[in-house]
């Protein structure tokens, strides 16, 4: 049994049930939170570094071979996905002990918390689809309840919104697997892999239902990950509840969905990347310029901040739609820009996973001073908080792409990438977002941080004050460890480079995915992947 | 030379501790560092001087090919000196001319970062790198600007200066990475070597746009140079760095550099020359009809940077002698303008800080007050106006040299730099003269000689300016020959001469001077006949930014009214919408003939006969549906709903599966006594929705289904060996159990059954806290102020 694999869905689960024993003692369920977490953060730093020591690993669940039975893998993009969630799940539980109150810690807060991790864990770490189906079904659940959690009028609006809209994907998905099921009899990712390529060959005139299929997956996970035109739920529900939810939203949910849109537009649906990955890239295209128009309208500190998340979806999946171009080109520049394009979604993943979750920290600290998220009501927390202003302007501009900061690596490799592939349109779109996101990162700025301190602000009262700086350096500290990466990652930027190339060479190639999974020997569907071999 | 940057850059961090321990010796203190900056550098000078040009490497990201790398010669020097020398001044100024202000430290921290990427962007030899520089000078510059923030008109300026550069900025990475592939290399020093290469790319022509975009945004070019008099919001000595000799000469540093690789061609010669000549001329006139110190002196640099655009440009004429010309013009008119232009700008801190007086028409008579710094502004305006032995008449010469000496178009060029050049001298005497001559005026503040701080910046380089011209070959050559070899992109021998004899250009240059005098004393008449023109600037470019600034606020709210409209049903339309679409069309694309010829082989009666059972519960449930779509009333929705799952529940049992039958007979009653409760407590529904909203969403839901329909149809016609057959072959043997599924449930597939308690875990947890968990009555008031308006989310 490879535990190590196992331990970042085994972790959050036993604990979130210990935690749930726990229920009348919400400060024991705090430590035991944290103390989670950071052992997450280690299998998950572990399972990293075996993966990228000994390549990709896989577990055969309940010990029954693929196709049967159920397959977890590690590969080098999921092992990060997995870290960096851990990473930022810390953060946002230190963060929590001050912003979630007490009402809420009691009604589970932090089992919850876990359990959101586990769904995201175990939706990067599955190597089956219908398994990944239950890993968003726990997600979803989890999201749900932690997005009500505390009842308010606005949470629950957004809390119908975000479900309705999710489980519409929920439908998709699931009727797409059977569908999926009906066409190939499996239902094992590295098993599906094998059996689109045998289809390829021997039942061509099968391959536009895959396309279709391919069309409801994207659906699918195009709500999850927030893709235009499927975003709604995003804007209507991130701002609603305590900043620590929203900053661990932005964190996981779209992220999951566009790790599986990454993992199945390369493992599983590459038989017509001329339709299906160009269909990508213009949706994608549109997210951009949509999702930061949106932000640019809008006129309140977190209400901004979610919007530019669909924005910044859009860039993640151009590195994938990208790949559109081995559908025209077969040459070694070609292969390699759309190597880097992946390697630029991946990074972009990673950057958007630590800063935009710290910009919705940030914005917590200043609700919690200033009283509230709107702009023309909040001013003067560069001159009363410096610390915190630069803590915000390490992240926003990171989230603009000024270098040297992470988001600029992130969009320099994408154009980079783009260029290449004499996509300029997508390029145009990509940079002019980047001025678009400047100027709504420099409008909070402006309004929050440089104008005076209104005079009706809650600030001048002392008793205010008091209570909101009671243990507000459980809030600060989370957030200067994640700014501190932020700049790391640009400092690193060579070697983190280098490794996100490797992952996505390894989503490109999918052999050593499909090799690591160990196969029964009298699958019935593994012969036709044979056939197809040789 | 990486060491120079980041001691700054390390400074720049150590700023306001250093602030806070110095105190009024912070300005000596900070000013040791770029000091230091400039004697590295400076130390190469003999190397550079003799021809050679340094390279060094660090490593960075090189699978990116990106480099630490450096490449100094005579253009680099040239500017690193003029970065870290005046750095140096100007850190020292600052530090009195802020004395007592809280925001120092900070302002010393936007400062010295702003210096380090100034100097990595003229050092850089790999183009990415020097991208980065690139943008940190745009955005350190932003909060240099916003100093006074309290202040809108500052917030607004340095907003402005943000986006015009930081929008060029991004035109400037495409075509610095399409420069980089189109060469080769990412390295300058290789770059320049590839002009043949680069001038026969199919990029060459968007290569040099966006490039075009990046210098002329920075570099205040006609028609984006209104961010940087907009700029002048910033405290003096920031004007005086920023916009006079460093930041705004980023583009010219650029065009200069790229000039052997990019130039030599029609496009790059015509576009620079007509743009820096109208820049040139448009800033001179501009400049002579302000009143504010600053503001005279900011639309001059717009001037300057138009002159030394359009020497680049003519730097590329066909004839070699003209062309040398332009090469040396430059490289003096660079040096010659850094040092009078920041002494200017010094002296008006000065001024301003003493008298507490911009306005320039109601300054006098200071020069009895303030003799050294009047000393220092005489001398600077002397090299401004062009007055020998000044190092500025020698800028000005050369100038009139190269235009005359062009093949073509030497009339208008000649007399477009003769014009600015008379205007110069406007500008000049504006400032060196009129505020220290003539009667004192009354001002806010009693003026009083400034610190040592505040006068020995400017007197030294004022004298620099004397001293340049005195002492041509042995002080300027060293500097000026490797410059204009670098910019010119093959070795110059420059020789340097005040006197050419008595020739056209010295006869142009005594004219502007003389006319220069003559209209600074007529200036209230002549300002009195152009008043009128004023009106100009209404329409002028800086209407464009605005236009397209509201114009894209106005399409983000337009846009996101029409996209996130706050209404869940336009939300559902929208998705269903969309994947109908995608997915219809991919099934469009199939050929669906084969499900339908199946079709038509089922004979009717026999057919009936065989699934009577089926049939008759597919009417109930379609007799169910239209109920629960058409009812009016909740509760028999509801009831029409049941019987739907009813008649699912009822296949379940045709198929003969009793087990799976049960639970939905249990789930469905469970639903409709829970939905009965629920809505036993709900108002009626009444219809909102108008008739074309309905037909609408009819066609909507009716092509989802229709869509779903043909799916199953396709799929179930597939023939597949499915991995369900060794479930069966094995749920005994392997699982030790007969029911299948249970099997499957519990043992094969465990996994997933264990995520779906899971899911009811969660589940429980959150209808304990919807039903519990209540939030304080006080507070829900006040996050609700506008109660039941049902749009929470786009209010």
């Amino acid at each position: 049994m490879n535990w190590l694999i196992i331990s970042p869905i085994l972790l959050p689960l036993v604990l979130a049930c210990i935690m749930l024993l726990l229920w009348r003692h919400p400060v024991w369920q705090r430590w035991t939170a944290l103390g989670g977490m950071v052992a997450l953060v280690g299998c998950g730093a572990g399972l990293f570094g075996v993966v990228y020591v000994h390549g990709v690993q896989s577990e055969q669940l309940a010990g029954y071979g693929a196709p049967f039975g159920i397959t977890f893998v590690a590969d080098l993009f999921s092992s990060i996905m997995v870290l960096a969630s851990a990473i930022l799940g810390t953060a946002v539980t230190v963060y929590s002990m001050t912003n979630i109150e007490n009402r809420r810690e009691s009604f589970g807060y932090y089992p919850l918390l876990h359990l959101l991790l586990l769904g995201v864990c175990g939706a990067f770490l599955t190597g089956d689809v219908f398994n990944l189906f239950v890993f968003f079904e726990i997600m979803l659940m989890a999201s749900f309840v932690l997005l009500t959690l505390g009842g308010e009028r606005g949470q629950m609006e957004g809390a119908i919104k975000y479900v309705t809209l999710n489980l519409i994907s929920s439908a998709i998905f699931l009727a797409a697997v059977g569908i999926l099921y009906g066409m190939t009899g499996t239902l094992n990712m590295a098993d599906l892999s094998n059996q689109v390529v045998w289809i390829a060959e021997n039942r061509p005139e099968e391959l536009p239902l895959l396309t279709i299929l391919a069309m409801m997956f994207l659906i699918a996970f195009g709500v999850k990950a927030a893709m235009f035109p499927l975003f709604f739920w995003l804007p209507a529900s991130y701002h609603t509840p305590p900043p620590a939810v929203s900053a661990i939203f932005a964190a996981l949910l779209t992220k999951v969905g566009v790790y599986s849109m990454a993992r199945f537009f390369t493992l599983i649906f590459t038989h017509d990347v001329g339709t299906t990955h160009m269909i990508i890239l213009v949706l994608a295209g549109f997210g951009m310029i949509c999702g930061v128009l949106g932000a640019a309208a809008q006129n309140e500190f977190r209400r901004i901040l979610a919007f530019h998340s669909v924005s910044q979806i859009g860039y993640m999946l151009m590195g994938i739609g990208l790949i559109v171009m081995l559908a025209h080109r077969d040459d070694e520049i070609a292969h390699h820009a759309v190597q880097m394009g992946l390697a630029g979604t991946i990074i972009f993943v990673v950057h958007h996973l630590f800063v935009k979750p710290n910009l919705f920290l940030v914005s917590g600290v200043v609700e919690r001073i200033g009283g509230t998220g709107e702009l023309k009501k909040l001013g003067g927390f560069y001159k009363t908080e410096p610390l915190l202003a630069i803590m915000f302007l390490i992240s926003a501009l990171s989230l603009a792409g000024i270098p040297p900061l992470s988001g600029f690596w992130a969009k320099y490799i994408l154009v980079l990438a783009g260029l290449q592939l004499e996509q300029y349109f997508i390029v145009f779109i990509a940079l002019l977002t980047g001025l678009l996101t400047l100027y709504s990162m420099v409008k909070i700025w402006a309004a929050a941080f440089w104008t005076d301190v209104p005079d009706d602000s809650p600030v001048h009262n002392a008793a205010h004050m008091a209570h909101a700086k009671h243990g507000i350096r459980r809030m600060i500290y989370p957030i200067a460890v994640i700014a501190v990466i932020i700049v790391l990652f640009g400092v690193f930027a060579g070697p983190i480079f280098d490794v996100a190339m490797e992952a996505a060479a390894q989503m490109l190639d999918p052999s050593a995915y499909i090799e690591a999974v160990q196969f029964e020997e009298f699958s019935p569907t593994l012969g036709r992947g044979e056939e197809a071999d040789s | 030379m990486l060491i120079a940057v980041l001691l700054l850059f390390a400074l720049a961090l150590a700023a306001p501790l250093i602030d806070r321990a110095a105190g009024r010796w912070t300005g000596a203190v900070l000013a040791l560092g770029p000091l230091a900056a400039f004697l590295i550098i400076a130390r190469w000078l003999p190397d550079v001087a003799a021809g050679e040009t340094i390279t060094q490497v660090h490593a960075w990201a090189d699978a990116l090919d990106i480099r630490l790398s450096f490449y100094l010669d005579g253009l680099s020097l040239m500017f690193a000196l003029l970065i870290s020398g005046i750095g140096t001044l100007i850190v020292f100024y600052a530090g009195t001319y802020l004395e007592g202000d809280p925001r120092r430290g900070r302002f010393y921290a936007w400062l010295l970062i702003f210096m380090a990427s100034m100097l990595g962007l003229v050092l850089a030899d790999n183009i990415i790198s020097m991208f980065i520089f690139w943008e940190l000078t745009s955005v350190s510059s932003y909060f240099l600007i916003g100093y006074d923030h309290h202040r809108e008109s500052a917030r607004k300026s340095a907003l402005q200066a943000m986006l015009v550069t930081g929008g060029g900025g991004l035109a400037l990475l495409a075509g610095l990475i399409m420069l980089g592939v189109a060469a080769g290399s990412m390295e300058v020093s290789q770059i320049i070597n590839e002009g043949e290469v680069l001038r026969e790319h199919a990029w060459y022509l968007p290569i040099v746009i966006l490039v075009f975009a990046g210098c002329f945004t920075k570099s205040a070019q006609f028609p984006f140079h209104f961010w940087l008099p907009n700029a002048m919001e910033a405290p003096t000595p920031v004007s005086a760095y920023l916009h006079s000799s460093t930041m705004v000469k980023a583009g010219v540093y650029l065009l200069a550099r790229l000039n052997p690789a990019l130039g030599a061609t029609d496009v790059w010669l015509y576009t620079l020359v007509i743009f820096g000549g109208v820049t040139m001329l448009v800033g001179a006139y501009l400049a002579i009809r302000q009143v504010y110190l600053k503001k005279i002196l900011a639309y001059s640099t717009v001037s300057a940077l138009g002159v030394l655009v359009f020497l680049t440009g003519l730097s590329n004429v066909d004839s070699p002698e003209a062309a040398q010309y332009a090469g040396k013009a430059f490289a003096v008119f660079l040096l010659a303008h850094a040092l009078y232009k920041a002494t200017l700008f010094l002296v008006a801190g000065t001024i301003t800080h003493e008298t507490g007086e911009k306005d320039v028409t109601k300054l006098g008579g200071l020069r009895r007050k303030m003799p050294l710094t009047a000393l220092a502004a005489a001398l600077a305006g002397a090299s401004m106006a062009g007055l020998p032995p000044f190092f500025g008449f020698l800028g000005k010469e050369l100038l009139l040299d190269t235009t005359v000496k062009n093949p073509d178009w030497m009339l208008p060029l000649t007399i477009a730099a003769g014009v600015a050049g008379f205007l110069f001298v406007i500008v000049a005497l504006l400032i060196a003269v009129k505020p220290f001559w003539g009667a004192l005026k009354e001002t806010a503040q009693h003026p009083h000689e400034a610190p040592f701080a505040m006068w020995f910046g400017p007197a030294l380089l004022g004298s620099l300016s004397l001293l340049f011209g005195l002492f041509l070959n042995p002080l300027a050559r060293p500097i000026i020959e490797p410059t204009a070899s670098a910019v010119m992109g093959v070795p110059q021998e420059v020789k340097l001469a005040l006197w050419h004899g008595i020739n056209l250009p010295l006869m142009i240059s005594v004219a502007a001077v003389v006319l220069g005098i003559l209209a600074f004393l007529g200036l209230p008449i002549i300002s009195r006949i152009l008043k009128p023109f004023d009106a100009l600037n209404r329409i002028g470019p800086e209407r464009g930014y605005y236009a397209l600034f509201n114009g894209t606020l106005k399409l983000a709210s337009f846009q996101t009214r029409l996209l996130q409209s706050g209404y869940l049903r336009v939300y559902l339309f929208i998705t269903i919408t969309m994947s109908v679409g995608l997915i219809g069309w991919q099934i469009l694309q199939l050929d669906v003939l084969p499900i339908v010829d199946q079709f038509r082989e089922i004979e009717v009666v026999p057919f009936v006969i065989e699934n009577l059972y089926t049939l008759i519960v597919a009417a109930l449930i379609l007799i169910g549906t239209f109920g629960a779509v058409h009812s009016r009333s909740r509760l028999s929705a509801i009831a029409s709903l049941g019987v739907v799952g009813y008649g699912v529940a009822l296949i379940y049992i045709i198929h003969g599966a009793p087990d799976l039958a049960i639970t939905q007979f249990l789930i469905e009653t469970l639903t409709v006594i829970l939905f009965v409760l629920v809505f036993y407590h709900l108002p009626q529904f009444p219809r909102i929705s108008s008739v074309p909203a309905r037909v609408r969403d009819l066609v909507v839901s009716v092509a989802a289904g229709v869509m779903m329909t043909v799916l199953v149809l396709i799929a179930t016609n597939l023939e597949t060996e499915k991995i369900s057959d060794y479930f069966a072959e094995n749920s005994y043997e392997l699982g030790q159990g007969r029911n299948i599924v249970n099997v499957i449930l519990v043992d094969f597939r465990s996994m997933d059954t264990l995520g779906e308690i899971v899911v009811l875990v969660i589940a429980a947890v959150g209808v304990l806290a919807l039903l519990k968990l209540k939030p304080p009555r006080e507070q829900e008031r006040k996050n609700n102020p506008h109660e039941a308006d049902g749009r929470e989310e786009a209010s």
